[in-house]
């Protein structure tokens, strides 16, 4: 038993450690654990679009993308074009961090920069979809302003990363 | 197109009970950290913000559940600079996932990258506001 348990991938060992602590913390508290399950379920089912959606993405990413490609457009050689991609894409590729992380993580396997992926990854309030709800509770003008920010600071900590990453800086 | 099948294939494997166990951590705690949102923020100018990137780093989401979170704040008499800090850590700096980001683009990358934002959410909701302040 605790040899199976041993290989099994760290991802199937958090989820069998998550649902332990939904057991046990149903024993202490139910009323709690039943309120949380329900809006566990939701959040699932609102993210089945998105990962089907990702998962195509990612099928086309190994399909059509090769490392050249990558190379060339968001690579270390792709100067400020790599930058505006990455900013662009930031702007209009939606969806929780924890779903992108695999396909950040596939095109960094096909040579994207590390200052590129955190460029996109540093900006995940300015998109398209969100816009009118920001609009809607903070206004136009603050709306204008720190997206602004945000944008400029998303590319200042990806230039700071990327150089850290080069030079293995810690 | 069978490769990219296949590699495809890995990846659901992997990311499918990383995201089921991810969300039912999110669940468990944010519940319990939301309630004490209206204590934390006491309407100090330079403190806010501070407590407002923490308040948003522990904090995990989609934007949008921000975006209510901190508009409900703003009624409950929260800070404007408290609230955009909040929202914009809440976004970019993942510490309930930094496992999840570490296993993905590396230690060095995840570290750095959320110690970043960190800084940049407290620093951009000051620009912010100043910026608001001269011109609006």
């Amino acid at each position: 038993m605790i040899k199976r348990l041993k290989k099994l991938s760290n991802s199937i060992k958090f989820l069998l450690v998550m649902i332990v602590v939904y057991l046990v913390g149903g024993l202490f508290n139910l009323e709690y654990i039943v309120s949380v399950s329900v809006n566990l379920w939701k959040n699932v089912v609102e993210i089945v679009p998105i990962l089907a959606f990702v998962f195509f993405m990612l099928f086309i990413i190994n399909l059509v993308i090769n490392p050249e490609k990558i190379k060339r457009h968001l690579g270390h050689d792709s100067g400020f074009k790599g930058w505006i991609y990455a900013s662009l894409g930031s702007i209009f590729i939606s969806g929780p961090p924890y779903v992108l992380f695999p396909i950040l993580a596939e095109l960094k396997k096909h040579g994207m920069k590390d200052s590129l992926i955190a460029t996109f990854m540093n900006n995940r309030n300015v998109q398209l979809p969100y816009l009118p709800v920001m609009i809607f509770y903070f206004g136009v003008p603050f709306t204008i302003i720190v997206s602004a920010y945000i944008l400029i600071f998303a590319v200042i900590n990806g230039m700071i990363i990327g150089e850290v990453m080069d030079k293995s800086i810690i | 197109m069978r490769s990219a099948f296949l590699k495809t294939i890995q990846n659901i494997k992997m990311s499918i009970p990383i995201v089921i166990a991810v969300l039912m951590l999110v669940n468990l705690i944010n519940p319990l950290i939301q309630k004490y949102y209206p204590q934390i923020f006491t309407g100090n100018y330079f403190i806010d913000p501070f407590l407002g990137a923490v308040a948003g780093t522990v904090s995990f989401g989609i934007p949008i559940a921000s975006y209510i979170t901190g508009g409900e704040l703003l009624e409950e008499g929260v800070s404007l600079i408290a609230v955009t800090a909040f929202i914009i850590s809440w976004s970019t700096v993942y510490f309930i996932i930094l496992p999840l980001e570490i296993s993905f683009l590396g230690k060095r990358f995840a570290i750095w990258r959320n110690a970043l934002n960190f800084v940049s959410s407290i620093v951009i909701a000051i620009l912010t506001i100043i910026t608001l302040k001269l011109f609006v």
